[in-house]
């Protein structure tokens, strides 16, 4: 029943969702069929949609901050990289012997560097319970103290955006010193299994492939959930008028610290499923230009809708394949123009062409 | 005795008129490249003063041969030559004659073995000849060669010709080296009064003898001195070392507040965010390229006019850009920052597409290489005083404009109150191109300081963006004095951190700061007051 009051008056999520669970049913028959049919589907392809749907997942969460509570964070590529760290932490940990120089101890880069011995963080990695647990706390956390300190002495606007890139930058610079810990420069990869499934298998595979759905699903469902609730109609209050909210007597603070920690939380699981399809992770995810392009992603489909977010990530990545691979000097021109054009003749996006504008809309 | 014959030989041979007494006859001469055939090292050093005072015309650049290796030895007919490699054949020429000997492949030919000791005592050897060259700074170098490597015998060599020495710079360096050897004196009181003449220098060479002073003289009040003195130069040595990372972080602030201060305009005085300031400064640093791939044979001349070329550029596009996007989006400043960002990647590629992937090489002029030295352990490199003279310059210009000039009173009465400025007939859409064209176009000339600094590439402009945001933000947004400021404290602050946290780390903290410091004040250093606050 809260499912149906979650999605009513919400048509296009309705039809997101259908069309989601139609593809987590039909992609994996359709991959099961022989390949001389013209309905085969190859593994490629299904990691390929297993990606772009946790593009998704981060697009929606970047939605839920920045289309209901006005801010616009161009670091929450630093919460989806976190989370792909600590499921990469979890991957190389199941390496165990079969690296180049079959220490069952330590990972390659950590016996190529001289270490003796596991650094404290991380230990535990052994554990997929316990990487799954880091994977929503480390970037839930950095989330937190970031938004104590930011939105407590009240940083706002264009101010929060330049400090979340320089937030991403820094961890970027960071990530990319070989003391921290994390492989440095070429991060961590070479990956073989997950939960004891080899990565290589096709049913593997198709189980990120599902697994990134499902979490989407789950994803945009508790945003919505959110969105419907009085938490999110006082976010979308701060959106439009955040002195007047504060004057009534809301925590102005404590509204945005919640969302911006949930949204951050989202991201992470993305890039947690992000990783084991991909099977690299390494410090380029930090680097600023993700995050805007997520903004981007956001912008495209139509800002605070969420399931616009998916529409964007969807259709912006889908081009992102067809122009690097076909025309790879053109992708940051159409990329370069798809900013400009969206924000000064689609400032409501794709989805913003079919619809009214409806209750907490912009 | 030979030796002792020929020391006088040596000190003799210094005056010049002495020279025609001294031809040495051809068997001597002889012998002493036989010596240097052989292996025996000490006998070497003895020949090679006998080449050196033979009174052959080429004696020098015998010498100088046999430690650069151009003086070798045909096999066949132990002729000694000078050899000049031509396509891997070697033109030789008779040291005695002059007469070319003929070409020889290298098998063909000899070097003579020397060692480590013997290079340095032929380099003392070359140095005591130019100590009655008549150009001082020739001297000068010499005295400074001898410095380099003490001895004992320089205190004789040196004191009389002390007595004639008319250039001050030599003078001084003489008494040094003369005060050098002294260290070395058996009379703890002529040791007593040399450490108290060398203790103002800075010269490698004095450190290490007091050290050895200090460690191992028998006396005590020369133990007790040279420790004093070296205590008094180490700390001379840090407080140069504090200079030298003070001179690092004012020049790499220099180069925060160049890259900042278009943007100190455009985002602090207009408040637009143009996250295509980087490539803005990138198209300058481009044009320079492009200038100098006109005219290649005059780094310094096209470096001159890069500057105005980079001014115009970068504004021209800077003013297309405000015309073409951000006045639509006046009052939107997240969507300006997406569109702009949009621009960049878009000017990025172009730069890809059209001029090159890779970087591209930006020559520097003759006058930007080079280094001012202060003394032996501080010394000053010309490019970066240039660029810090070059910065101020742009801040006092761009100062200037903004508080004498007419565009600069609309440009402030605009960003202060757009409605009243309208009202007086400011026509404010004019002001906001020209403002944002003034902007851009700094962001060029910025551009052409950096070529000369770093490398020149598509992604130029993407290294500066984050930094230069923190600097105008840590300054406050509006204020030019702020953005000086923030960029060379940020600079100072960088460099002084590096020796102890490495230079990433270092870079993390500043930024780690600055984010904590804007949690605690929101508008920077120094924010601005009255009504400009209210929006």
């Amino acid at each position: 029943m809260g499912l149906l009051r979650i999605l009513q008056n919400d048509r296009g999520g309705q039809l997101f969702l259908a069309v989601l669970i139609a593809l987590l049913v039909a992609v994996p028959m359709m991959h099961s069929l022989p390949e001389s049919s013209p309905f085969y589907i190859s593994t490629y392809t299904v990691t390929l949609l297993g990606k772009y749907l946790t593009y998704a997942l981060l697009a929606v969460a970047v939605d839920l901050v920045w289309g209901y509570l006005g801010i616009l964070s161009l670091g929450h590529a630093a919460f989806f990289a976190l989370g792909g760290y600590a499921m990469g932490m979890y991957l190389m940990r199941q390496i165990g012997d079969r690296g180049v120089y079959g220490n069952a101890e330590l990972p390659d880069f950590m016996v190529f560097l001289n270490w003796t011995e596991l650094p404290w963080f991380w230990q535990g990695f052994d554990h997929f319970w316990f990487a799954a647990l880091m994977i929503m706390i480390v970037p839930g956390l950095l989330a937190f103290v970031f938004g104590w300190f930011a939105f407590r002495s009240r940083v706002t606007g264009v101010y929060l955006s330049i400090i979340t890139q320089a937030l991403t930058y820094a961890l970027m610079l960071a990530f990319f010193r070989n003391e921290m810990g994390f492989g440095g420069n070429n991060g961590l990869t070479d990956f073989k299994e997950i939960l004891g499934f080899s990565l290589q298998d096709d049913a593997t595979r198709v189980g990120l492939f599902v697994a990134s759905g499902i979490a989407l699903a789950i994803g945009y469902l508790s945003c919505r959930a959110i969105v419907k609730s009085r938490l999110g109609r006082v976010a979308v209050a701060i959106r439009d008028a955040e002195d007047r909210t504060r004057f009534i007597g809301y925590r102005v603070d404590r509204v945005k610290l919640a969302i911006f920690t949930f949204s951050a939380v989202l991201a992470g699981i993305a890039g947690a499923l992000y990783v084991p399809q991909v099977g690299i992770i390494n410090p380029s995810e930090f680097q600023p230009l993700n995050s805007i392009e997520v903004v981007v992603w956001v912008a495209m489909g139509g800002r605070a809708t969420l399931y616009g977010a998916v529409l964007g990530a969807l259709g912006v990545n889908y081009a992102k394949t067809y122009f690097t691979a076909a025309f790879p000097e053109f992708w940051l021109f159409a990329l370069g123009a798809l900013f400009v054009f969206v924000t000064l003749l689609l400032p409501r996006g794709v989805v913003g062409i079919f619809r009214k504008k409806q209750e907490g809309e912009l | 005795m030979r030796i002792f014959i020929l020391l006088l030989a040596a000190l003799f041979s210094l005056n010049a008129t002495g020279k025609a007494d001294q031809l040495i006859n051809e068997s001597e001469l002889k012998s002493a490249f036989e010596v240097m055939e052989g292996r025996d090292f000490a006998a070497k050093e003895a020949a090679l003063k006998t080449i050196l005072n033979s009174g052959l015309e080429n004696a020098q650049k015998i010498v100088a041969g046999v430690l650069e290796g151009d003086v070798m030895l045909v096999k066949k007919t132990n002729a000694v030559v000078f050899v000049e490699k031509k396509d891997r054949k070697y033109l030789a020429t008779d040291v005695l004659t002059g007469e070319k000997v003929g070409e020889f492949s290298k098998r063909k030919l000899k070097k003579f073995s020397i060692n480590n000791s013997l290079r340095s005592f032929i380099r003392d050897l070359l140095a005591l000849q130019d100590l009655t060259n008549s150009d001082p700074e020739k001297r000068l170098l010499a005295v400074n060669t001898m410095l380099a490597n003490p001895d004992a015998s320089h205190q004789a060599i040196l004191e009389p010709l002390l007595q004639t020495e008319s250039d001050e710079a030599v003078k001084a360096a003489m008494q040094l080296s003369i005060s050098l050897s002294k260290l070395s004196d058996d009379d703890p009181t002529v040791q007593l009064k040399a450490i108290g003449a060398v203790k103002e220098s800075l010269e490698p060479a004095v450190r290490n003898k007091l050290k050895v002073l200090a460690e191992t003289s028998s006396s005590v009040p020369v133990k007790k001195a040279a420790e004093n003195a070296l205590i008094k130069i180490d700390d001379r040595i840090e407080l140069f070392g504090h200079l030298e990372t003070l001179f690092f972080g004012i020049s790499a602030g220099t180069v925060l507040v160049l890259a900042a201060i278009g943007l100190a305009i455009t985002f602090g005085v207009m408040g637009v965010i143009n996250m295509a300031h980087g490539e803005l400064i990138m198209l300058g640093a481009y044009t320079t390229y492009l200038i100098q791939l006109v005219m290649p044979s005059m780094p310094g001349l096209s470096l001159a006019l890069a500057i105005p070329g980079a001014f115009v550029v970068s504004g021209l596009v800077g003013i297309a850009i405000e015309r073409g996007v951000i006045r639509f989006l006046y009052g939107r400043p997240l969507e300006t920052l997406l569109a702009t960002f949009g621009i960049s990647l878009i000017l990025q590629q172009l730069v890809r597409t059209l001029i090159s992937p890779q970087n591209v090489p930006v020559a520097n002029p003759e006058f930007m290489s080079g280094l001012l030295e202060i003394n032996s352990v501080f010394s000053l490199t010309y490019n970066r005083l240039y660029i810090i003279a070059f910065c101020l310059l742009v801040f006092a210009v761009l100062f200037f404009v903004l508080k004498k000039t007419r565009l600069g009173l609309q440009v402030r009465a605009v960003s202060q109150n757009r409605a009243m400025a309208r009202a007086m007939g400011v026509r404010s859409s004019r002001v906001d191109a020209l403002t944002f064209g003034l902007g851009a176009g700094i962001a060029g000339v910025a551009g052409v300081a950096l070529s000369q600094l770093t490398n020149v590439g598509p992604n130029l402009g993407q290294a500066y963006i984050v930094d230069s945001f923190m600097v105008v933000v840590f300054g406050g947004v509006g204020n030019l004095w702020g953005t000086l400021i923030s960029g060379l404290g940020l600079g100072i602050a960088n460099k002084f951190m590096e020796p102890w946290a490495g230079a990433v780390m270092a870079k993390i903290l500043v930024l780690v700061f600055v984010i904590l410091f804007i949690q605690k004040k929101p508008r920077g250093l120094f924010p601005q007051k009255g009504r400009a606050v209210e929006n």
